[in-house]
């Protein structure tokens, strides 16, 4: 199944044939927009290589197995701490397992804490406060233009639910870890909605993970809505092997006021793209997105970013690093929109790539479009490898030629693990990627699952 | 390339002088084992050993030291670290045990003293950000904390101010022993005011066309390089 065309049509075919179940089991308003969201992805087919944003990340290989869609919720008996530490030493989070597309608790799966913060089954809040969920879900995410998020919206069935009242400090930060763990090749499809209420904090950590040895497709939204002044930090860190493939979907809406930092690190996978889409909402606003990434062998890693300054006085800075070797291969693209009205609009964008090897390649682009005439926007690309000026000279004072690169490599990747602002974690990311770039880091880290080294099929 | 011929031994003091393009970088260069250019004949030996089969790391671990015309920035790499993994990798060849954080701090506090360096600068990216004379006196200091046994400057002096000169041409003579052997290359004879070379050797057009004493470069200073040319253009003659 190489075909773009037979593929939408085997898509198609899995939600007919599921969907009188698909429909019935979400409350209404969720089983309408499957409904909507299928008719549209049907009209759009998945993106092929005539579009410009799948130029470089074409989708048909991603998709070309035939997967088992997961629609009901794995019964494993599953104990998190003895298959999987996602250790974090010194950071006390709440931990939060996403098991094949569905949240996984042995007990409860919505908690209401006393000062009215939400945690849990996405699933469970939208029977448990339909008004609120009904408010916000697939508000961001738009199924009409993006047939991914159509694709999504139409068989997600689970994921986590935060809800921050105003005013809320969420205190220990959330770390949510996906695991695909399925006895078959699986396409999975889950679903985040984050809601901060004015002037409330929090922190979220994702963790993407693989914990069998078999060819997963994940597909992810995941919503923001961050009101007036608030203080949100969201880390991504993904972490699989090399028979998994994962499209992350990220719309951030941001109102006046209110600081969103995003941080990307991909370590390991086959075939990653992550969309990254933030609205500037409101006077004041100010994002930071950036990004991580290292891929060998014959890994793809693409990060797609929309930045909407739609409102004046806003601040958006992006800063992406990437490292590639052996047959590896990149892209990035940053979009920064500057509406009409978005007068005084800062925006910045950096992204440098080092290639280490003759076969890696790396496409970048920046594309700015600006309709305000009052802003001040950059943007730089660089894409090279090493400075044999500064190895040597390193070499010179007696330092190996492998400790030299290593050396430059951290200095390089350190830029963006420094803006990680939990140092715990920033520790643990600083440690992994020295794992990974000292090549010890070749399947998912803290796994005792063994799943061993798997190539590519 | 071609015919240079030079014998340096513990605790002697060569300059190198010549004009621009005469190969005084090349030398230095290919002695400290940078590997743009290609040795196609003759013979380097140090201490007994073929320095050509050697790589650049290791001619550093047996106490070659090059001091870079000009040293190059490397942004995100701290000059503590940098420094301590050097002076650690040099340990481990000789057997020693690597140094601990405090005590390479000590080390390092100590070098600095010695050799008039603004410690502060330690805190920075290896020369990232550096004046023009403090990347000259950061290669002093690295100098300093390696300890070389054969130190080659590469016109160390190009770019400094005549206090800036006085300090780094100090740092040099403190550092100097019976044991350690230094090779000056130079444009001017100002710096050798100040280390005073046991030899002087003139190069021109990748040949050693004259040495001799202290007086030569005293006589070249007064001449110019245009001296050199007319000699060696009669000599061919």
């Amino acid at each position: 199944m190489q075909d773009i065309v037979e593929i939408n049509k085997f898509l198609e075919t899995q939600f007919r044939q599921n969907e009188d179940r698909l429909v019935s089991v979400s409350p209404g308003f969720i089983g309408n927009l499957r409904r909507e969201a299928m008719h549209n992805f049907s009209v759009m087919g998945l993106p092929d290589r005539k579009n410009e944003s799948y130029k470089y990340t074409p989708l048909a290989g991603a998709f070309a197995t035939e997967y088992a869609m997961q629609l009901i919720p794995s019964k494993i008996n599953l104990n998190i701490n003895e298959i999987f530490t996602c250790d974090v030493p010194n950071l006390n989070t709440r931990l939060e397992v996403i098991l094949n597309g569905f949240y996984f608790s042995s007990d409860n799966s919505l908690l209401k804490l006393e000062n009215g913060i939400i945690i849990g089954s996405l699933a469970e809040a939208a029977r448990k406060y339909p008004d609120l969920v009904s408010q916000y879900y697939s508000k961001l995410a738009d199924h009409a233009t993006s047939s991914l998020v159509a694709l999504n919206t139409a068989f997600a069935m689970d994921g986590l639910f935060v809800y921050l009242p105003a005013g809320a400090d969420l205190q220990n930060p959330i770390q949510v870890v996906n695991l695909p763990m399925t006895g078959l090749d699986t396409m999975l499809h889950y679903r985040n909605l984050f809601i901060l209420e004015e002037n409330s904090r929090g922190e979220i950590i994702v963790c993407d993970h693989t914990l069998s040895p078999f060819r997963f497709l994940t597909n992810s939204v995941t919503e923001i809505y961050a009101g007036k002044n608030t203080n949100f930090y969201f880390t991504r860190v993904q972490n699989e092997h090399l028979n998994s493939n994962l499209i992350t979907n990220l719309y951030i809406n941001q109102e006046a006021g209110s600081h969103v930092t995003t941080n990307n690190i991909s370590l390991h996978g086959g075939f990653t793209r992550n969309n990254i889409t933030i609205t500037l909402n409101g006077e004041g606003s100010e994002n930071n997105a950036y990004g991580l990434f290292l891929a060998d062998r014959e890994q793809h890693v693409d990060n797609y970013l929309f930045i909407d300054h739609a409102k004046p006085n806003c601040v958006s800075r992006q800063l992406f690093k990437g490292i590639l070797d052996n047959k590896a291969t990149g892209a990035f693209n940053g979009h920064i929109m500057v509406r009409k009205d978005a007068q005084k609009t800062n925006a910045f964008q950096t992204n440098n790539n080092i290639l280490l090897s003759d076969d890696a390649k790396m496409n970048t682009k920046p594309q700015l479009e600006i309709y305000a005439d009052d802003v001040k926007c950059s943007h730089g690309a660089t894409t090279g490898q090493l400075d044999e000026n500064a190895l040597f000279y390193l070499q010179s004072r007696g330092i190996p030629r492998s400790e030299a690169r290593m050396l430059m490599l951290t200095a390089f990747v350190y830029e963006v693990i420094d803006k990680i602002n939990i140092i715990p974690l920033k520790d643990r990311i600083s440690h992994l990627v020295g794992q990974r770039l000292h090549g010890e880091l070749s399947r998912c880290n803290n796994c005792n699952m063994n799943c061993g080294e798997i190539q590519p099929s | 390339m071609s015919g240079i011929n030079l014998e340096v031994k513990p605790g002697e003091v060569h300059a190198i002088m010549g004009p621009n393009g005469s190969g005084k970088t090349t030398l230095a260069s290919t002695l400290a084992g940078r590997d743009f250019m290609e040795v196609t004949h003759g013979s380097v030996t140090y201490l007994g050993k073929n320095l050509l089969e050697m790589s650049p790391e290791e001619r550093a671990w047996e106490g070659i030291f090059l001091g870079f015309q000009y040293p190059v920035e490397i942004p995100g790499v701290s000059m503590v670290n940098f420094m301590k993994t050097s002076v650690n990798e040099l340990r481990k060849h000789k057997g020693l045990e690597p140094l601990s954080a405090g005590d390479f701090l000590k080390y390092m506090r100590d070098r600095s003293q010695l050799i008039e360096f603004d410690s502060r600068l330690v805190n920075r990216s290896v020369n990232e950000g550096f004046s023009g004379g403090e990347k000259k006196r950061n290669e002093i200091f690295q100098m300093a904390l390696l300890a070389p046994r054969l130190a080659i400057l590469d016109e160390t002096d190009s770019g400094l101010d005549i206090d800036a000169l006085k300090i780094v041409a100090n740092g040099v003579n403190r550092l100097k022993t019976k044991e350690t052997s230094t090779l000056i290359i130079t444009h001017y004879q100002r710096l050798l005011d100040y280390i005073i070379p046991d030899y002087v050797h003139v190069i021109y057009n990748g040949q050693i066309v004259r040495s001799g004493s202290k007086e030569l470069a005293m006589k070249l200073e007064e001449k110019g390089y245009e001296w050199v040319r007319s000699y060696v253009n009669g000599q061919e003659q």
